[in-house]
């Protein structure tokens, strides 16, 4: 596929009913920290754009929603895919963005650098959405907090190290934080900020 | 002029929905906080339920079973018009079992049966900030969830009790949402309010006048305001649903006559209706049959 | 005998029916056209046009026939197609100096350049009830001038005489908000006040400004001008590179002219009140200048001392369809609630009986 039909090609096929199933896949996911939640719609985007971030993309983004994407998905045509799927103006400020994207093992800059929302307002704050190598078969975690009957165990492969410190200073922000959403080829995982992870064992 | 009947799937446009959606998924982020949305001019007035009807039409897809209740009840003339309303414009299943829904659009009333974690309630909210009537400016009232100041709702509160002897609130009853946020559960019944405590249902709630959205996720704790010296507590009715013969349920008042005849039955109308089907018969419910 | 209330679907749809029946009327009679209701009931089409932010005299004409002449029905009718439709960009300012005037009125100058123009008014006209329109008699053809030259601006003499305050720039970049897009937010910047008065409840902004002339947030206003007429409305083509005509509309411009403001680093200058309307609408035009010269209290260091200075009751009540909504809800069922407070009434009269049988029962044994 030539540069330029990477970046026209690619979106939903029936974008009304495929942006409302990937939504209330997220919501459930949201709503439920922890569990697994197979997309049944897709998106195919440019690589290192993995197909459940570019449906997570199209269906939460658009003109009213800055996107900042991390230095390897600037370099890639993922900015012209957002733009022209989305309407999302890409930018570089992370403190100004509503979404941001990292692929595959890249590099997760540090919570904090996002926009955090403010006392008044929580809820202006980044969703994070990370590519993981798998959404099982790492370190595992307990989860606990709302959404969760007791606890849930969590074992995402291919975390940053300093993935809980991270994770822990962004809970002691509460109210305010950022939003995470782990994707793995077709599947995602939520953390609301109201997660409370510690490590099994 | 020919084309104005052409209207998007569950009748907002998709950017529309966008923005609900986003607005929703920071709720559930962020349990009891009131997430403000670019509310849309519904084709029904405001009040009657817009807030609730845009998040039931953000969220829904084609397989939802959609039940909308008003009063608990299915029948009752606005729960007619918002089902029909999603009939038209989405073409969705309903259905009046609670049992059978997917997603459960309601004013002023939880069900009685326990929800289960595969059900989504939408509450339709008049006036979403606990503090409005006892600050109405909205810059004063957002400081004050800021800052966790919420004395001036414990004052309201215990001058109930000195006044009253005990706290007059009877619907609307404030909650505090997983120890935070200061919350508006809707004007349920205070009777509904231990229903929303650690539900297995997601709660959304939407206020499309005042355009707020909040939510409680499933398993969260939701603690009605009270004093120790003065818990909170529901309301109890003094004798069953003289239809079903239910007890531990909300009744409705119904006047019989003009001499003072009254009796007392089911609020939400699915659950009397199954509990009638199940063989419970109250001491009316033969003579309501006889009339029909 | 109980009867349980059933059948709430073919109540709605008879209900309904009889609706229909009632706003057809007379069958004998011919049914009123579209094009009757935009040539002569102009003015109702006009504000239907303008509270509910939508310029389009067919649609509103129909929902004024509709509504069955319930002008707040008729804007929420509108108003609910109005959400409905795409955007496809926003149009450049309109350029009110450019516009085709057919009615322009001052009270700060006797004469001036473009003269005074009365227009279609009912100014000066005695409402003494016409019995000639009982008939459709004939009417003479007006009297009508070419369009001339552009008319200047009142504010722009004043202005050219550095008299009056700028005209409220916006800063390099600024994108005007849409308050039907964005969730409101107080304070809330000038622009959305504007557009919120300019949807706003004619009757709810006339009685506001009526309220400051009578002391309650005095602005000593002066009219500097009224004009009415049809203006272009442009759109920006980037792939142009050129704005566009999209079509004429026709609004109403008033400029207030108030009392004077000045510091240390300004001299004394007149300040402005600006109304923009839809249509011909003189009395909402200038209303809302007056109201929004009021909600412009603390940008002058003035103390907010009056309803119509207070920017979060003005604009979080200035909206009737979202009044209306709220005020008229309060038909629908309750009574889930009722019965709640009817608990807890009985409860409160069981305990004050029981207080007052106990002090009968203490006075008894005491005495």
């Amino acid at each position: 596929m030539t540069a330029q039909s990477q970046i026209y090609a690619g979106g939903f096929a029936d974008p009304e009913f495929e942006a409302q199933t990937v939504f209330r896949t997220l919501m459930d996911c949201f709503a439920r920290p922890g569990t697994i939640g197979r997309l049944t719609a897709l998106a195919t985007p440019p690589s290192p754009l993995g197909m459940a971030t570019g449906a997570v993309a199209l269906t939460l983004c658009d003109h009213d929603t800055p996107v900042w994407l991390s230095p390897a998905l600037v370099k890639s045509a993922a900015p012209n895919w957002i733009a022209f799927h989305t309407g999302g103006p890409v930018i570089e400020l992370k403190d100004e963005a509503r979404f941001a994207f990292v692929e595959r093992d890249g590099a997760v800059p540090g919570f904090d650098q996002f926009a955090l929302g403010t006392a008044e307002y929580p809820d202006r704050s980044t969703t994070l959405v990370v590519e993981v190598e798998a959404l099982t078969g790492g370190r595992p975690f307990i989860g606990r907090g709302p959404g969760i009957k007791d606890e849930v165990v969590i074992a995402p492969k291919g975390l940053p190290d300093l993935f809980l410190d991270l994770w822990a200073a962004n809970r002691a922000l509460f109210p305010r934080g950022i939003d995470l959403v782990l994707t793995a080829e077709e599947s995602v995982l939520c953390l609301p900020r109201t997660t409370r992870l510690s490590i099994k064992g | 002029m020919n084309d104005l009947a052409t209207y998007n799937f569950a009748y907002l446009d998709e950017q529309t929905k966008r923005m609900i959606r986003r607005a929703i998924l920071k709720a559930i982020a962020i349990p009891g906080y009131q997430v403000p949305f670019a509310s849309r001019e519904m084709p029904m007035p405001y009040g009657w339920g817009t807030g609730g009807v845009q998040v039931t039409a953000s969220i829904l897809g084609p397989d939802d079973v959609l039940k909308v209740i008003d009063q608990g009840a299915d029948d009752t003339t606005n729960a007619v018009s918002i089902r029909a309303f999603f009939q038209k414009v989405a073409n969705v299943a309903v259905t009046t079992k609670t049992k059978e829904a997917t997603i459960i659009q309601t004013r002023h009333r939880i069900p009685e049966e326990p929800l289960r974690e595969s059900q989504t309630l939408v509450y339709q909210v008049p006036i979403p900030e606990p503090l409005r009537f006892l600050e109405p400016r909205e810059t004063e009232t957002r400081k004050m969830h800021a800052l966790e100041e919420y004395g001036l709702m414990h004052v309201k509160l215990y001058e109930d009790i000195a006044r009253n002897g005990h706290i007059a609130t009877t619907y609307a009853y404030p909650v505090k949402v997983e120890g935070r946020y200061v919350m508006d559960p809707s004007p349920t019944p205070k009777f509904d309010n231990p229903k929303m405590h650690r539900s297995e249902a997601l709660q959304l709630f939407g206020a499309g006048r005042e355009k707020r959205i909040y939510a409680v996720p499933p398993y969260t704790q939701v603690v009605s305001l009270d004093f120790e010296d003065h818990p909170f507590e529901i309301q109890k009715f003094d004798r069953p649903c003289a239809l079903c013969c239910a007890e531990n349920v909300y009744l409705d008042e119904v006047v019989l006559d003009d001499r003072g005849g009254r009796m007392f039955v089911c609020s939400d109308t699915d659950h009397c209706e199954d509990r009638r089907c199940a063989g419970h018969a109250g001491p009316m419910l033969a003579i309501e049959e006889a009339a029909e | 005998m109980y009867v349980a209330v059933k059948g709430g679907e073919a109540a709605i749809q008879n209900a309904h029916r009889l609706l229909a029946d009632r706003r057809r009327g007379d069958r004998s009679l011919p049914a009123i056209t579209i094009e009757q209701v935009v040539q002569q009931l102009g003015l109702a089409v006009d504000r239907v046009m303008a509270e509910a932010s939508l310029y389009d005299r067919s649609l509103a004409a129909l929902a004024v026939r509709q509504a069955r002449g319930d002008m707040i029905e008729a804007i929420f009718i509108l108003r609910a197609y109005r959400t409905t439709l795409p955007r496809f960009g926003s149009s450049e300012p309109i350029d009110t100096a450019r516009m085709k005037i057919e009615r322009r009125i001052s009270a700060t100058y006797k004469d001036l350049p473009g003269g005074q123009l009365l227009g279609p008014t009912f100014d000066y006209t005695h409402r003494l009830l016409d019995p000639s329109l009982l008939g459709d008699g004939a009417v003479a053809e007006p009297a009508r001038k070419e369009p001339g030259e552009a008319v200047m601006r009142v504010s722009d003499i004043l202005d050219s005489d550095g008299l009056i305050e700028g005209d409220g720039t916006m800063p390099e970049g600024h994108v005007p908000g849409d308050l039907t897009r964005e969730p409101m937010e107080f304070p809330m910047p000038r622009d959305l006040r504007l557009q919120a008065l300019a949807r706003g409840d004619e009757g709810f902004l006339l009685a506001l400004a009526y309220s400051t002339q009578r002391g309650y947030g005095r602005t000593h206003p002066f009219v500097g001008e009224i004009r009415i007429g049809e203006v272009e409305v442009e759109l920006d083509v980037p792939e142009l590179g050129f704005a566009v005509s999209l079509g004429v509309i026709r609004v109403t411009e008033c400029q207030m002219v108030n009392q004077f403001k000045g510091s240390a680093n300004e001299p004394p200058q007149f300040t402005r009140g600006y109304g923009l309307v839809f249509g011909q609408s003189e009395r909402k035009a200038m209303s809302m200048s007056l109201v929004d010269r009021a909600l412009r209290t603390e940008e002058f260091g003035e103390d907010i001392v009056a309803p119509a200075q207070d920017q979060e009751f003005v604009i979080s009540h200035a909206d009737n369809v979202q009044a209306t909504g709220f005020v008229e809800h309060l038909k629908l069922p309750h009574y889930v609630d009722f019965q709640a407070e009817l608990n807890l009434v009985r409860r409160m009269r069981r305990d004050y009986e029981t207080a007052r049988d106990g002090e009968g029962d203490m006075k008894e044994a005491a005495e």
